[in-house]
């Protein structure tokens, strides 16, 4: 007889994996050239309720309140935003290699910060022209590739890497013609992907759109699973697949473009992630979507730290996933043949 | 009448598949499709499960018209189940079956303690309940088959549309399958099968649509539609139909086969 392996039931891991999300925001929150002890995190976020005696310094409060923990709380939200929309799309165009740059979120995203960094906006303008231009990049790939003939998965694929190689090079061109000195540098940075410079502003604005995408997509999760069976056979079992899809896309593709005009190009996670969950809780998305969240956002968060803590200066995140992110999936995937 | 299709056509753009197709299937019957390859059997299934629009005609449930029907309400109507496949991602088998609850449940709802009782009654139905938590990838063609056929049964619909379903079995497989599905039939399920194999199709089903050129050639008992002309004419091919234990069984073999072995 085959033997299944042996999980840890759904619960125990999501419990293990809330618990772990805990201590890394407070391991987080020590970390750091300026330390912040737990008694003094604890001080500071209770003076805001309670009436207490400052035992920390005016300098801890303010590194913690305008930097340390936004950043750390945006780490937390891009990670579960970047996980969630990686799941959804593998789900709905039944490819396990679909990450959330796969309708060209990111192409367009990083177009239109590079614009924005080209016409000396200020930093809430970049997160609102790589929103926007992610946002219509992807519109443009839904609306060429549900007019596409035949198979409607593959076409909206197939647009999506046509039509995201547009900003593409147009973000190359803005490279070309951007001032060598201070546009370049700022430009290339951005894309590699960072969340230095965080500000609780930035937080907010992220926000928005974030909750507005994930909810949905926590709610409709039991329905994914019907749709990665096929159109027609979801169809069969009630469930209106051409509607779904969209409505999926459009909240996929809201929280990837919320996530990468706050932080800039971050590769891999929205693929390993998702895979990396299947291992722990399976492959129904009831248990996948909430546990891919979870586990997105510690990761990210981690990943966070390192490139914060690691060198005196500080090493773009989206370099960092790719280091780690590629030779993990390539261990994931040689690491046993089995499919479970 | 719990499954009439009436005067159904359908062409894909010029090409003309289906032609006048008329035939009904009741509760408790058992009725098998039979016709060559590209015949539109697949075609006609589209067209009753509400897949596609014929162009002419019209297929009703227990009187309603399925293209007057919701996708939820269909599915609590009628089920399909498909030629075993492998999807991409390896769901257990109870999960499956669970997915056929959906119909059931509210756009942002998951499945319940109460679904989840259907589909283990489903499970134990089959009598695949030792199977729950293999992964469905996992499994033998036999089992992945009756897998969906478990979640039809939980998707609550009472008529069950099966394409080829013993296609890809072997011999035992095949014939358990046929048994399971013929005691499903017993018990108030209207079935509807496509086969390639005259022989089973008489040995199992209480009624025959033979499809040839897009058109019925037959609608009609086993008796009627086994015989030599009519399955002959059927697949282009001279066949002898012989007749075994007092007709209880036909058997249908080339009619040349002395002068192929020679």
């Amino acid at each position: 007889m085959f033997k299944e392996k042996k999980r840890i039931s759904y619960s125990g891991v999501i419990a293990i994996l809330s618990v772990a999300l805990i201590v890394v925001i407070i391991g987080s929150v020590a970390l750091g050239r300026y330390p912040i002890s737990i008694k003094e995190l604890a001080g500071i976020i209770g003076s805001k309720i309670f009436d207490i005696e400052p035992f920390w310094t005016k300098t801890q409060e303010s590194l913690l309140l305008n930097h340390r923990l936004p950043r750390i709380i945006l780490a937390c939200l891009v990670g579960c935003c970047l996980s969630a929309a990686g799941a959804s799309y593998q789900g709905i165009f039944q490819n396990p290699m679909a990450s959330p740059d796969i309708l060209g979120a990111s192409q367009g995203a990083g177009f239109g910060a590079a614009l924005a960094i080209l016409l000396h906006l200020s930093g809430s303008m970049i997160i609102v022209f790589s929103f926007t231009f992610s946002m219509l990049t992807v519109a443009i790939v839904i609306y060429t590739g549900t007019r596409a003939k035949g198979k409607r998965v593959l076409g909206l694929i197939l647009a999506g890497i046509m039509i995201g190689s547009l900003p593409y090079s147009g973000t190359s061109f803005i490279k070309l013609v951007a001032d060598p000195e201070d546009q370049l540098p700022a430009i290339t940075y951005w894309l590699m992907g960072s969340l230095n410079g965080t500000a609780p502003k930035d937080v907010l604005l992220a926000l928005v759109p974030m909750c507005i995408g994930l909810v949905p997509l926590f709610l409709l999760r039991w329905r994914i699973n019907i749709l990665t069976l096929g159109d027609e056979e979801a169809q069969t079992m009630g469930v209106n697949a051409k509607r779904l899809r969209i409505i999926v896309i459009l909240c996929a593709t809201l929280i990837t473009a919320a996530s990468v005009s706050v932080s800039g190009l971050i590769g891999w996670v929205g693929l390993v992630i998702p895979h990396l969950t299947r291992r722990m809780v399976g492959h129904n998305y009831k248990h996948l979507m909430p546990a891919s969240m979870l586990f997105g956002a510690i990761f990210l968060l981690l990943v966070d730290d390192v490139s914060r803590n690691l060198l005196a200066t500080e090493i773009p995140i989206g370099i960092l996933t790719s280091f780690i992110g590629a030779p993990f999936f390539i261990y994931l995937i040689t690491r046993d043949g089995e499919r479970n | 009448m719990s499954i009439m299709t009436e005067n159904l056509c359908f062409s894909y753009g010029e090409k003309d598949v289906l032609n006048n197709i008329s035939f009904s299937a009741e509760y408790g019957q058992f009725l098998s499709v039979l016709g060559p390859n590209g015949v539109g059997k697949s075609t006609l299934f589209r067209c009753m499960l509400g897949l596609l629009t014929p162009t002419k005609g019209s297929t009703s449930i227990d009187g309603k018209p399925v293209a007057d029907m919701s996708a939820t309400q269909l599915a609590q109507r009628i089920a399909y189940i498909p030629q075993s496949h492998n999807p991409v991602f390896n769901f257990s088998v109870f999960d499956m079956v669970l997915m056929g609850t959906t119909a059931q449940l509210g756009s942002f709802e998951s499945p319940k303690k109460e679904q989840t009782i259907q589909a283990e009654a489903a499970l134990e139905r089959l009598g695949i309940t030792h199977l729950k938590d293999r992964g469905y990838g996992n499994i033998s063609g036999g089992e992945r088959q009756l897998t969906l056929i478990a979640r039809a049964i939980a998707q609550q619909a009472r008529i069950l549309v099966m394409d080829e379903p013993s296609a890809s079995l072997d011999f035992g497989n095949r014939i358990r399958l046929m048994q399971t599905v013929r005691a499903l039939a017993k018990d108030e399920y209207a079935i509807i099968q496509s086969t390639h194999d005259p022989d089973q199709a008489f040995l199992y089903s209480d009624k025959i649509l033979a499809l040839h050129n897009g058109e019925v050639l037959i609608w009609g008992s086993p008796q009627e539609t086994v015989c030599d002309s009519l399955i002959s004419k059927l697949y282009g091919t001279d066949i002898e139909v012989c007749s075994l234990r007092g007709d209880d069984i036909r058997v249908c073999v080339p009619a040349n086969i002395k002068k192929i072995r020679k």
